[in-house]
C-alpha cells in the first residue's frame, strides 16, 4: 500500500514477481470478503424470484426456475393496512418531507456557522452534536402522549417532525464541513466584485456545494427510510415500509419467498440511491474530517 | 486548550468584519448581528423544541405513577418509579447488555471496516464493483436485515449456517436463541462494517501522498509507514467512526425486535435499554416506569457523551493544527 513511485527502480525489479503475486493475493482476499458480506443481500434477491416451494430446501438450492409470482403476490395483497403500496407511499412521503425540512433549515444554519459565522458558533455546533447523542428512544412515553394530544397519532407528520429532529444536527455538521472546503479566495473575490449575500449564495456557493448537499441528503434518506422504533410506536396501523416488513416476523419465517420479495421491494429505493451516490457517501460520512 | 479555541473563534469573525466597518451606530450594529444570526435560528429553535420538550415531559411523568390500565393511577409519587426501576434486576441487566452489545459491535465493525478500507484503497480490477457490494449492508432496512438473518442465515432446518455446520457433522442449532447476543452482534457488525469502512476510507484517501513517498524514500517498510504516518492521520477518522457508530448502535431496536425479542440466556440476554423501555410501555402499560427508565438512560448517556465530546474537541485541535 505504501509503496509508490518513490521506490528505487532496481529494488522494485528484483521484488517485482513477489509484489505481483502478493497484489493478486490481496485482490482475491478482497473479492472473497466482499462476496461473503454481500451474500445475504444477494440471497434475499435470489429467494425473491423463487416459488415458495423452492425457498426452503435442504441444502439451499440455486436450481430453480425464476418467477415473479411472489412479487405480484406481495404487490397485490392489500391487507387491512393497505399492503406494500401503501407502506411504500407512506415511506416516500415521510422521507421526502423530512429531507425538505432538514435541508431548508440545515443549509442556512450551516452557512451561519461557517461562511459568516455568528458569535459563539462553536457552542452552537456542539449543542447540535449533543442533541444527536440524546437517546430519543428514552423519550418515547412523552412523545407518544404529546402525539396523542395533538391528534398526530397514526399520522405521517409525527414521524416527519421527529425524523427532522434526528437528522438536522448531522446535516448541519455535514453541510458546514462542505462549506469550509470552498476556497476563501473565491468568496472574497465575489465580495470585492460587490456581490451581495444572495448572489454569493446562489452563484458562488450553491454550485460548489451541490455534491455535498447530495451526500447530506443521502445520509438523511438512509436513516429516515430505515427507522423502525418510532414508526412502530406512533404509526402502528398505518406504518412505513419497516413496520410493514416487521409483520412478517409473526409468520416465523414460513413464507421466505414472499418475505424476500417484500424486503427486496422495500429496500430497493435506498439501495439504488446509495449505489448511485456512493462517491458522495465516502466524503459525506467523514463530516469533512471534522473541519 | 482555551487559547486554541479563542484564536480559532476570532479568525472567521475578523475575516467577515474588517475594522473599518465596526465604527457604526450601535443599532445598525445590532441589526447586523441579527441578520447574521437569522439563518441559524430556524434550525436552532427547532432542535431546542424537539429535544427539550419531550425530555421535560419525561421528567414530569417519571415522578408520577401512571399505569394506563389502572384508572386514576396518574398521581405524584416522587422518586418511587426511579427506585422501582433501579432495583429491577432486568434493568440492571439491560445496562450491561447495552454496553456489551454496543462495545462489541462498534469495535468489531471498526476492525473489519478498517481492514476492508485498506484493502479497497489499492488499485485493482473490479474495485468499483467490490465497493458497491461492500456498502450494500448499510443500506438495507434493519428490520429486513433481521428477517433476512432470521430466515436464511440462522433459520432452523433450511438456514445457511445450519447447512455449513452440517459439513462438520453438527446437527441443528437454534442460533438466535442459543447464541442470542452473538447472533445480534453479528448482524450489527454486518450492518455497520460498511459505515466504518467508508469513514476510514475517506481518511485513507485524504492522506498526503508526499508524506508516504518521503517515507518510502527514507526506506521505511509498509508496516513502519503505517504506524508512523498513516495511523496518526487515520486516528481522527477512527475516533469519529467509533463515536458516530456508538450513537446509533446504542439505540439498536429493530434487529432485536425481529431476531430475539430481547430473549436468550436467562430470558433477557439481548434486552438492551431500547428494548427494555419498549417492554415497559408495550407489555406492562406502565408509562411511569418507562419514563423513569428513560430519564436514567438519558443521564447515563449524557455522562458518556460529555467524555465523547471532550474527545471530539481534542480532535478539533488536531484538525486546526494541520
Amino acid at each position: 500500500m505504501a509503496k509508490t513511485k518513490g521506490v528505487d527502480r532496481r529494488r522494485r525489479h528484483k521484488r517485482g514477481t513477489r509484489q505481483w503475486a502478493l497484489g493478486h493475493f490481496w485482490t482475491a482476499v478482497t473479492w472473497i470478503l466482499a462476496f461473503i458480506l454481500f451474500f445475504p443481500v444477494l440471497w434475499m434477491v435470489i429467494t425473491a424470484f423463487k416459488h415458495e416451494s423452492n425457498a426452503y430446501t435442504d441444502p439451499p438450492t440455486l436450481n430453480f426456475r425464476p418467477t415473479l409470482t411472489e412479487f405480484s403476490q406481495v404487490i397485490n395483497s392489500t391487507s387491512f393496512t393497505g399492503g406494500i403500496p401503501k407502506a411504500l407511499e407512506d415511506s416516500l412521503f415521510v422521507t421526502v418531507a423530512t429531507l425538505i425540512l432538514v435541508l431548508a433549515m440545515g443549509i442556512p444554519a450551516a452557512y451561519a456557522l461557517a461562511v459568516r459565522p455568528v458569535k459563539r458558533w462553536r457552542d452552537v455546533l456542539f449543542f447540535f452534536l449533543a442533541t444527536k447523542m440524546l437517546p430519543f428512544v428514552a423519550a418515547i412515553v412523552p412523545i407518544y402522549v404529546i402525539a396523542t394530544h395533538l391528534g398526530l397519532l397514526n399520522n405521517d407528520w409525527v414521524l416527519v417532525i421527529l425524523y427532522t429532529g434526528f437528522n438536522l444536527p448531522l446535516a448541519v455538521w455535514m453541510v458546514r464541513s462542505f462549506l469550509l472546503e470552498i476556497p476563501r479566495e473565491l468568496l472574497e473575490s465575489a465580495r470585492i466584485d460587490g456581490a451581495g449575500v444572495f448572489v454569493e449564495l446562489t452563484r458562488v456557493i450553491l454550485p460548489i456545494l451541490l455534491p455535498g448537499i447530495a451526500a447530506t441528503a443521502l445520509i438523511c434518506v438512509i436513516f429516515t427510510w430505515n427507522e423502525f422504533f418510532f414508526a412502530l410506536f406512533l404509526t402502528n396501523t398505518n406504518g412505513t415500509a419497516p413496520v410493514f416488513l416487521s409483520g412478517f416476523q409473526l409468520n416465523e419465517g414460513q413464507y421466505w419467498a414472499e418475505l424476500s420479495a417484500a424486503a427486496t421491494l422495500c429496500c430497493l429505493p435506498v439501495i439504488a440511491a446509495g449505489w448511485i451516490a456512493q462517491k458522495q457517501l465516502v466524503r459525506g460520512l467523514s463530516l469533512g474530517a471534522l473541519k | 486548550m482555551s487559547d486554541a479555541l479563542a484564536t480559532a473563534q476570532q479568525l472567521p469573525a475578523d475575516r467577515g468584519a474588517p475594522a473599518s466597518r465596526r465604527q457604526r451606530s450601535p443599532s445598525s450594529e445590532r441589526r447586523k448581528v441579527w441578520v447574521r444570526r437569522l439563518p441559524l435560528m430556524p434550525a436552532l429553535i427547532y432542535m431546542i423544541v424537539v429535544t427539550q420538550v419531550p425530555f421535560l415531559v419525561t421528567l414530569w411523568y417519571s415522578f408520577r405513577s401512571w399505569n394506563s390500565l389502572v384508572p386514576g393511577s396518574n398521581k405524584f409519587v416522587g422518586f418511587s418509579s426511579f427506585s422501582t426501576v433501579l432495583s429491577d434486576p432486568m434493568f440492571r441487566q439491560a445496562a450491561v447488555v447495552t454496553v456489551e452489545m454496543t462495545a462489541s459491535a462498534v469495535i468489531l465493525s471498526m476492525l473489519l471496516g478498517t481492514s476492508l478500507a485498506i484493502l479497497i484503497n489499492r488499485k485493482f480490477r473490479g474495485r468499483g464493483i467490490v465497493r458497491t457490494m461492500l456498502i450494500t449492508p448499510f443500506l438495507v432496512i434493519p428490520v429486513a436485515t433481521g428477517l433476512l438473518f432470521q430466515t436464511t442465515i440462522y433459520g432452523s432446518y433450511f438456514g445457511i449456517l445450519d447447512w455449513i455446520v452440517s459439513w462438520f457433522g453438527i446437527g441443528q442449532v437454534t442460533w438466535a436463541s442459543t447464541y442470542a447476543l452473538p447472533s445480534v452482534v453479528a448482524v450489527l457488525v454486518w450492518e455497520w462494517t460498511p459505515f466504518m469502512m467508508l469513514i476510514v476510507l475517506a481518511g485513507l484517501q485524504s492522506e498526503s501522498l508526499e508524506a508516504l513517498e518521503a517515507a518510502g524514500v527514507d526506506g521505511a517498510n509498509a508496516f513502519q509507514t503505517f504506524v508512523s504516518i498513516s495511523f496518526p492521520h487515520l486516528r481522527r477518522y477512527i475516533e469519529l467512526g467509533l463515536l458516530l457508530g456508538s450513537i446509533y448502535i446504542v439505540q439498536t431496536f429493530g434487529e432485536i425486535f425481529i431476531l430475539t425479542q430481547g430473549g436468550g440466556g436467562n430470558g433477557n440476554a439481548t434486552t438492551n435499554f431500547a428494548y427494555y423501555i419498549y417492554k415497559q410501555v408495550e407489555n406492562a402499560d406502565n408509562y411511569s416506569l418507562g419514563a423513569a427508565a428513560g430519564v436514567i438512560v438519558v443521564i447515563a448517556t449524557e455522562i458518556i457523551a460529555v467524555f465523547a465530546l471532550r474527545l471530539l474537541s481534542g480532535l478539533f485541535q488536531v484538525a486546526e493544527g494541520t
